[in-house]
């Protein structure tokens, strides 16, 4: 297969990822130093490190960006934000690119994306999160057969009085609904 | 002095543990906490991977009810901390972004200036308001001869340094060392136990984990104190996981600082939510401090 | 009778024609302006053939005033009074109007811009029929130079002046001449021993008889200005005779007090209370720390006093303040080391075997703590490998956003000593190499060749914290290796950070003293960048070295030498032409109130008890207006600025506005009688 290695012209999604992450203007002076992806704990996993990342934004590749697993590696651990000479949000970067990927449906292999709509459903509903509601939930209907090996763990929690059965709901949940709905109406940053 | 309290989710029940003996250390060291009345859940990282004022408003509505007359809020849990702050700090610097959470705020009758509230965590209002001198005079227990690692975790100190340094925090290590206890050399103070990580890859969770306990045995350490739920459930539940999957033998007893702090200030340690921890913590407990008055290891 | 006015209003290429319209505003000057004889617009006034213009129009036209529309007075201002007077024309009846900066530099709207500009001409035009024929005064040129800071730079423009035939009084901070350099063991490119080449020079300065060195010595006051400073210097007590010793060393010897030695073993080695900082050290009169000498502290010991063969030690000295005069001042003040703890990630002062590039270069050195062997915290044992961190505190907006210019190549030269020294490999972890002098490219190659790694990657830490076995007992470097691609944990046995030069802590302040000011990174600003690098926006006060900016010794040596060929240049010419915009005082109507006399920031007003009046000191006048405003009688002048011209300049921007203020410019114009009409001008 013959390749072709013409650029089209810009990157729009260097755009794109500057206007939805909160200080995104600061990418524009990436180093390429490295100081990021040498500070990750989960760096060596990654397909991508979060430095060739930026580079790859650069170029403007936004699919191979956002069907990669970097940000699905990410914990927010913010080493890479705190160290970066540039002061460039990076952990905030890894959040867009979360929502442009859920967003476009490009995440690929990861239940991340499950887990969060799994977690924000109970909380519009009750206010609260529910470990119980979330663990079972997301189990049944991504990885059904983890769900054994989290037997041993589940019954140690719950035989030392650490899980709840039933879910709390808050008293003015009307009042939280109203202001998720307003959020889901003015749409966010993504 | 007064302060607004937000315990968050996990500490009601899954990490009960935590809450008590922070009301319980709080009581003894003259800080008043004042629960937030119908607080939310701060929706941990969940939100902000779908939509980011979305995950501002449901975290702001929480500062939003803080009463007028107190201006600080404590938040034990690293990620309920990290959140908090970070939605304040974000509405203070993009006005644009304030204006917006704000009007969604309005739609529940509610509104919130930036900066208003001060977000802390309990260790950084230990160490910096109650100080060295009042802590001392309350110690009735020296925990001499108790090696414990100070672990710290993430989300307090990074991004923003303003509980602890983001590098090499010292409180806990300073706090312990008033309590009488031996402070051992931990250099994974300030690393991530991996979150919910556990939850979507076992393999790079574990590693992230056994990290911090294979540091702790390298060190001597007795058990690791923590102040995060999460940091706490993965290190202690999953302990036994992570034995499975390297083929080591952890056996590291995981509590929350505030846990052990109360020993030295004389509580017993059933006030304290001891016993709810897996790998359990009272004979090394025991073993150095000697059997606690009327305390069973239960 | 009338003035003859000439307008000339520049394009300035597209930088104000862009936003102004240059030809309209000549056009309608030409007609509106009242006394104007030729009004034109050329896209560069500046220019030759400009000046030509203006020059020939003042011959033919019989032009008495001139108005520039153009840039900034700071840029041109001499060129066009040059082109009056050789025209004839008294310099200080042209005015220029800044079109530029205070123009089309800050408006993107071209209505507003270009009203603007009219207001500002018909403003200059009113005014400068009031000004009138001045003269700059000649003062005389002090052939003495006072240099502050014995570093490299210092150094070099000492010796500059001093071979020329000219007195220096070279004034520093610490006990010895030297600076960084004497710190330090090779220098790139040539590997050439640092101390080796400076000393001659050191030499050179202390014993030259042109040349007063002031060592251990403060720069506490400058007043004055270019062409005659008074300067008041402390030189702090050293508690030692300087006639009577003979830096014999016999006190140093026999002290008994031994401290950490923080400032030239950089916390490495150890020195005495009374002590000379290094062997080769100018002058090598020792000097009593008084913070670590028992005698100070407690009033016993006086062993060097005991034991010092010519009697020299006082212990009863006192600081002594010198009082100087001095045509010029050049500022070599040089820089410090940035503090590696803000990054607490390499674990610098934390983990013993991490060490600063300064701590490198004392290990480095044959005359330092452990006489040139490369050996880890515990002053015995070989490294088997040494990373070397580039950009510690340089190119990090959280502490310098600045590159440090020097630090690649001290880099090179580490790797080129550890494998010249031990048998250690040795590796670079940089973000880019900048290899960028005569030599500095082939030194990098040389270094590729004797086997030194590099990795394309800022470390991200450097911990004890182990992952796996094989880890035990060494320093990992964690890094991305950016051209792989990959995250590497590299076990290495000793650290090296290359920290950031930085200003000197009180360098603003010391700026302050002396008239200059610092950009935002700290660094001295200089006249113009590019083109003017030593000079500074104050006449007779230079600067040359590092605190101008980083720059490694050939850099500094060829500003000290530039700094002292432009001294010398005025010392050669004589006099300076100080500028005839200062106040003066009416002596018939003064009474003696002497209420501006505290008020002038420059000393520039004496009181003649005589004859009870107040007198401005020409000289030191610098025409700020202060005393001009404050005198509660009006009875001092601002020449160049007094109310006749500064009320013509107002109306003449309101040229444009209602009939009331007609009147009002139109009754400014026209005196009631003579009396009122010199009192208006004296005002």
């Amino acid at each position: 297969m013959i390749q072709h290695a013409t650029d089209r012209r810009g990157s729009a999604f260097l755009r794109e990822v500057i206007e939805n992450t909160p200080g995104g203007q600061r990418i524009l002076h990436c180093l390429q130093c490295g100081s990021c992806g040498g500070s990750c704990p989960n760096g060596a996993d990654m397909q991508y490190t979060p430095r060739t990342v930026f580079a790859m934004i650069n170029a403007d590749e936004r699919e191979k960006v956002l069907t990669s697993n970097t940000m699905w590696c990410c914990v927010s651990c913010y080493f890479c934000t705190t160290r970066c000479p540039q002061k460039i949000p990076i952990t905030d970067v890894m959040y867009c690119l979360k929502r442009l990927a859920i967003r476009d449906g490009l995440a690929k292999d990861t239940d991340a994306p499950a887990l969060a709509k799994t977690f924000t459903n109970l909380l519009d509903k009750y206010g609260r999160s529910f470990e119980l509601g979330l663990a079972s939930r997301f189990y049944l209907f991504n990885k059904p057969l983890a769900m054994l090996r989290m037997g041993p763990l589940g019954f140690s929690m719950f035989t030392r009085g650490r899980m709840s059965l039933v879910p709390k709901r808050i008293k003015n949940i009307g009042q939280l609904q109203a202001i998720i709905a307003k959020a889901r109406q003015l749409g966010g940053r993504s | 002095m007064k302060y607004a309290y937000y315990p968050g989710c996990s500490l009601e029940v899954s990490s009960a543990a935590y809450d008590v003996s922070v009301r319980a250390v709080a009581e003894l060291l003259m800080i008043e906490l004042e629960e937030l009345d119908d607080w939310n859940c701060c929706g941990a990282t969940e939100y902000f991977s779908q939509d980011e004022l979305t995950a501002c408003s449901v975290i702001a509505r929480n500062l939003a009810l803080v009463e007028p007359r107190l201006d600080q809020l404590i938040a034990p849990c690293a990620a309920c901390y990290l959140n908090l702050k970070k939605t304040d700090r974000l509405m203070a610097e993009d006005a644009a972004m304030g204006a917006r959470v704000n009007e969604c705020l309005a739609a529940g009758g509610l509104s919130y200036q930036p900066g208003r509230v001060r977000v802390r965590h309990l260790l950084d209002v230990i160490h910096d308001d109650v100080g060295e001198s009042a802590v001392r005079d309350k110690v009735v227990r020296p925990l001499a001869g108790l090696r414990v690692a100070p672990y710290y975790g993430c989300q307090v100190v990074r991004p923003a340094a303003e509980a602890d340094c983001s590098e090499y925090p010292m409180k806990m290590d300073a706090l312990f060392t008033w309590l009488g206890a031996e402070v051992v050399h931990y250099p994974v103070k300030a690393h991530c136990c991996g979150g919910h990580m556990t939850q979507l890859s076992e393999p790079m969770a574990f590693e992230l984990i056994r990290r911090l306990l294979q540091s702790a045995v390298e060190y001597e350490a007795d058990l690791i104190l923590c102040m995060c739920p999460m940091c706490q459930l993965n290190m202690d539940a999953y302990q036994s996981r992570v034995n499975g999957f390297f083929q080591t033998s952890f056996r590291v007893p995981v509590v929350f600082f505030t846990q052990v702090c109360g020993l030295a200030l004389g509580l017993e340690p059933t006030r304290l939510g001891f016993g709810k921890e897996i790998v359990p913590a009272m004979p090394v407990l025991e073993a150095r401090l000697g059997a606690a008055p009327a305390a069973s290891s239960r | 009778m009338a003035e003859r006015l000439g307008i000339y209003v520049c394009h300035c290429g597209s930088n104000i024609a862009g936003t102004v319209d240059v030809e309209e505003v000549a056009r309608w000057a030409g007609t509106t302006i009242r006394d104007v004889v030729v009004s034109r617009d050329y896209k560069f006034m500046c220019s030759s053939l400009g000046q030509q213009m203006i020059e020939d129009d003042i011959g033919q036209q019989k032009l008495s005033r001139v108005v520039v529309a153009a840039c900034s007075p700071h840029l041109h201002e001499k060129t066009f009074r040059r082109a009056c007077a050789n025209a004839e024309l008294n310099p200080y009846l042209c005015q220029m109007v800044n079109l530029r900066e205070h123009c089309s530099w800050v408006s993107t709207d071209k209505v507003a811009a270009t009203a603007k500009a009219k207001a500002l001409v018909y403003a200059a035009a009113e005014r400068v029929k009031w000004q009138e024929p001045l003269e700059p005064m000649p003062v005389k040129v002090n052939p003495n130079t006072l240099v502050v800071g014995g570093g490299i730079a210092g150094i070099q423009a000492t010796l500059e002046l001093a071979d020329a035939g000219y007195h220096v009084y070279l004034v520093e901070r610490s006990p010895s001449i030297g600076g960084h350099m004497a710190q330090f063991d090779k220098t790139f490119p040539t590997l050439d021993c640092s101390a080796c080449i400076l000393t001659p020079k050191m030499s050179e300065v202390g014993q030259h008889e042109n040349v007063t060195l002031l060592t251990y010595s403060e720069l506490e006051e400058v007043s004055g200005s270019v062409g005659s400073f008074k300067v008041k210097i402390r030189k702090k007590a050293r508690y030692v005779d300087e006639a009577a010793c003979t830096g014999c060393g016999i006190c140093t010897e026999k002290c008994p007090r031994r401290v950490i030695d923080h400032d030239f073993e950089a916390g490495l080695g150890y020195r005495k209370a009374i002590y000379t900082p290094f062997p080769q050290a100018v002058p090598r009169i020792p000097v009593i720390d008084v913070a670590s000498c028992i005698w100070f502290d407690r009033g016993k010991c006086r062993a060097c006093e005991k034991l010092c063969p010519t009697n020299a030690i006082a212990l009863d000295q006192e600081d002594k303040i010198i009082e100087l005069e001095v045509g010029n001042v050049i500022l070599a003040t040089g820089w410090q080391l940035f503090d590696s703890r803000k990054l607490p990630q390499f674990g610098y002062g934390r983990l013993p075997n991490v060490f600063t590039n300064m701590e490198f270069e004392r290990l480095c050195n044959a005359a330092g703590p452990t006489s040139g062997k490369i050996v880890l915290r515990d002053g015995k044992t070989e490294p088997e490998s040494v990373a070397i961190l580039h950009c510690v505190g340089s190119r990090d907006v959280n502490h310098h956003e600045y590159c440090s210019a020097v630090c690649c190549m001290a880099a090179l030269k580490f790797g080129h000593l550890v494998l010249e020294k031990t048998k250690a490999q040795v590796y670079s972890f940089y973000i880019d190499m900048r290899p960028n002098q005569k030599g500095y490219e082939e030194f990098y190659q040389r270094l590729l060749e004797e086997g030194m790694h590099f990795v394309r990657g800022k470390v991200a830490e450097v911990t004890d914290a182990t992952r796996q076995p094989a880890e035990r007992g060494k320093l990992i470097v964690q890094v991305e290796d950016t051209l792989l691609g990959r995250q590497r944990r590299i076990p290495v046995d000793m650290v090296v950070l290359m920290g950031a030069m930085e200003p000197q802590p009180d360098a603003k302040e010391f700026g302050l003293k002396c008239g200059i000011s610092c950009s935002m990174a700290g660094w001295y600003t200089e006249r113009h960048p590019k083109l003017d690098p030593v000079a500074t926006m104050t006449d007779g006060i230079f600067i040359a070295g590092v605190c101008q900016g980083p720059k490694d010794i050939p850099a500094s040596v060829v500003q000290g030498a530039a700094a002292a060929a432009r001294v010398q240049g005025m010392i050669a010419k004589g006099t300076v032409m100080i500028e005839p915009i200062v106040a003066s005082i009416d002596e018939k109507a003064c009474s003696g109130c002497r209420i501006c006399n505290n008020l002038c920031p420059f000393s520039a007003i004496e009181f003649d008890g005589e004859k009870k009046v107040s007198r401005v000191i020409t000289a030191l006048c610098k025409g700020c207006g202060t005393c001009v405003a404050a005198c509660p009688a009006g009875v001092i002048t601002g020449a160049h600025f007094n109310n006749r011209q500064i009320l013509a300049e107002i109306g003449g921007a309101l040229w444009d506005a209602s009939p009331v203020l007609e009147d009002a410019r139109a009754g400014a114009d026209e005196p009631a009688d003579e009396e009122a009409e010199s009192a208006l001008s004296a005002r």
